[in-house]
């Protein structure tokens, strides 16, 4: 692997999305208005307290991975990385400038939805708000890296959309928005503790009610970086250098 | 800089399947390093495919391919191989500077010798005013030149061009060929496939082929003393003629 590679190829990603601005819009409004909506939902409860955190870490991953997995579909479609392939450029290069330049999208997406989530909506955690903003970046960072996998798997733009469903409603469903793990019949409940959208939830969750959470987040954190490498890994085989 | 000893491309028993047919059923051939060859053949004949094999993308079944004295696709011919497809593989939300450059890196290039290498190559291939363009708001033409000049920008060793003059003038034709003609006579080595016959003189040496394999393997002048015949166009014509009534006897007794 070669840094100059990869930080080539995040380049040229982070160009190709800024002639897109529809794009760039949809990344950073869509998740302020779900917020917003949600807050105005739940006007004079504390629900919005308990699940805003939580769904600050989903929002992002949600739309990091469309995007990724379409973008590198267009790409096996194209030529493009085929092409790359037969340049010095490594598999490794090119997920990593992918992911690179996805986690610096994320970055910016994650601070503005944070601010709008804790100063236009009112959002109330017990833990510090820095801390949610890094906890969205991981979760996006982690999109990214499951969009790359799907992608690997997705012959047709129609199949990448829906691996959307396919690959994230089971972890939103069973990370513990709905019902708290623990309560969870035993089963769904092992399943829960393999999926990597359940450790991201359980961060925001603990800086929503935790003082000092830092200890408990890095731990959750930890096991989310593991799944975004093991994924990216993953991914790499996808890559062949050759095909019939 | 550029290793004249041996042949550009050997290949030997080669046999590729794809998807159900035996595309190239057996084909041994040697490209001489420092011209430019010619890849002539019908639609179907196994150009491309040949072409993916001497870049080393393609999966074979048999045989082996050595590019500048190593096995096709190995990593050290990583940067001194060049390939162009034949539909454009450039990024069309990216401008036809921001591509160039890009391939440009994934070869190594860096820093003043990037950016000389870059202007160099969009001078080259005519586009030096649309070079901040989106290449979605170019024309075919202009985007196969795009893509042309990724693979012109890091001066490789071998280039391989998939009909890199589809859909050009002319004009731009004859430039292309001319600094083809230039590159070779610098050392460079190039495989270029065309189903227009008239390019087929500037070539050094024609390679015809048919169903995967080679039918004749000459210079254009030899071709033409060969078949008696006046033009490429006849001469190919002429030798396809001969190896039907060739196929017809052997299937016939």
């Amino acid at each position: 692997m070669n840094a100059g590679l990869t930080a080539a190829t995040s380049g040229r990603v982070l160009r190709q999305v800024r002639t897109d601005h529809r794009t760039i819009g949809l990344i950073i409004v869509v998740p302020c208005v779900l917020l917003g909506l949600l807050a105005w939902i739940y006007t004079g409860t504390p629900v919005f307290d308990a699940i805003g955190p939580a769904l600050l870490g989903v929002f992002p991953m949600v739309v990091m991975f469309i995007v990724t997995s379409v973008a590198t579909l267009r790409e096996r479609q194209s030529g493009t990385l085929e092409r790359l392939l037969t340049t010095p450029m490594g598999k490794g290069d090119f997920m990593l400038g992918y992911a690179g330049a996805f986690g610096a999208l994320a970055v910016v997406q994650a601070v503005i939805a944070t601010g709008f989530a804790v100063w236009v909506c009112g959002l109330g955690v017990a833990g510090p708000v820095w801390l949610l903003v890094v906890v969205a970046v991981f979760d996006a960072v982690l999109g990214t890296a499951l969009g790359l996998l799907a992608s690997g798997f997705a012959r047709t733009e129609f199949q990448a959309v829906q691996f959307m469903p396919a690959f994230l409603l089971p972890q939103f469903l069973l990370c513990g928005l709905l019902i708290p793990r623990d309560q969870l019949p035993t089963v769904l409940e092992w399943v829960s503790n393999v999926l990597p959208l359940s450790y991201a939830v359980d961060a925001m969750k603990e800086i929503a009610r935790n003082a000092d959470p830092v200890t408990a987040v890095l731990g959750d954190l930890g096991i989310v970086a593991a799944f975004i490498a093991g994924a990216l890994a993953l991914a790499s085989l996808t890559l062949s250098r050759r095909s019939a | 800089m550029v290793n004249n000893s041996g042949p550009a491309v050997a290949v030997s028993g080669l046999q590729v399947v794809r998807g159900k047919r035996r595309v190239i059923p057996g084909l041994d051939l040697e490209i001489p390093a420092g011209q430019v060859v010619g890849l002539l053949g019908p639609s179907g004949s196994g150009k491309s495919t040949l072409m993916r094999c001497i870049v080393g993308v393609q999966i074979v079944e048999s045989g082996t391919v050595t590019v500048l004295g190593h096995p096709a696709g190995s990593p050290t011919l990583r940067d001194r191989v060049g390939y162009v497809t034949q539909s454009p593989s450039v990024y069309a939300d990216l401008s036809v500077r921001d591509n160039v450059t890009y391939f440009g890196r994934a070869i190594g290039l860096r820093g003043a010798e990037l950016r000389e290498a870059v202007d160099r190559t969009l001078a080259e291939v005519d586009l030096v005013s649309y070079a901040d363009q989106l290449v979605q708001d170019l024309s075919g033409g202009q985007e196969s030149r795009v893509s042309l000049a990724a693979a012109l920008v890091g001066r490789p060793s071998l280039l391989v061009l998939d009909e890199p003059t589809v859909g050009l003038d002319p004009v731009l034709r004859r430039d292309l060929w001319d600094l083809f003609r230039h590159l070779a006579d610098r050392g460079h080595s190039l495989v270029v496939s065309s189903h227009v016959m008239d390019e087929a003189t500037r070539c050094d040496r024609l390679v015809l082929l048919r169903e995967g394999r080679v039918l004749a393997d000459a210079t254009p002048a030899e071709l033409l003393q060969q078949t008696g015949a006046v033009d490429a166009d006849a001469a190919f014509l002429a030798l396809i003629d001969a190896e039907t009534a060739r196929s017809g006897e052997r299937s016939s007794s």
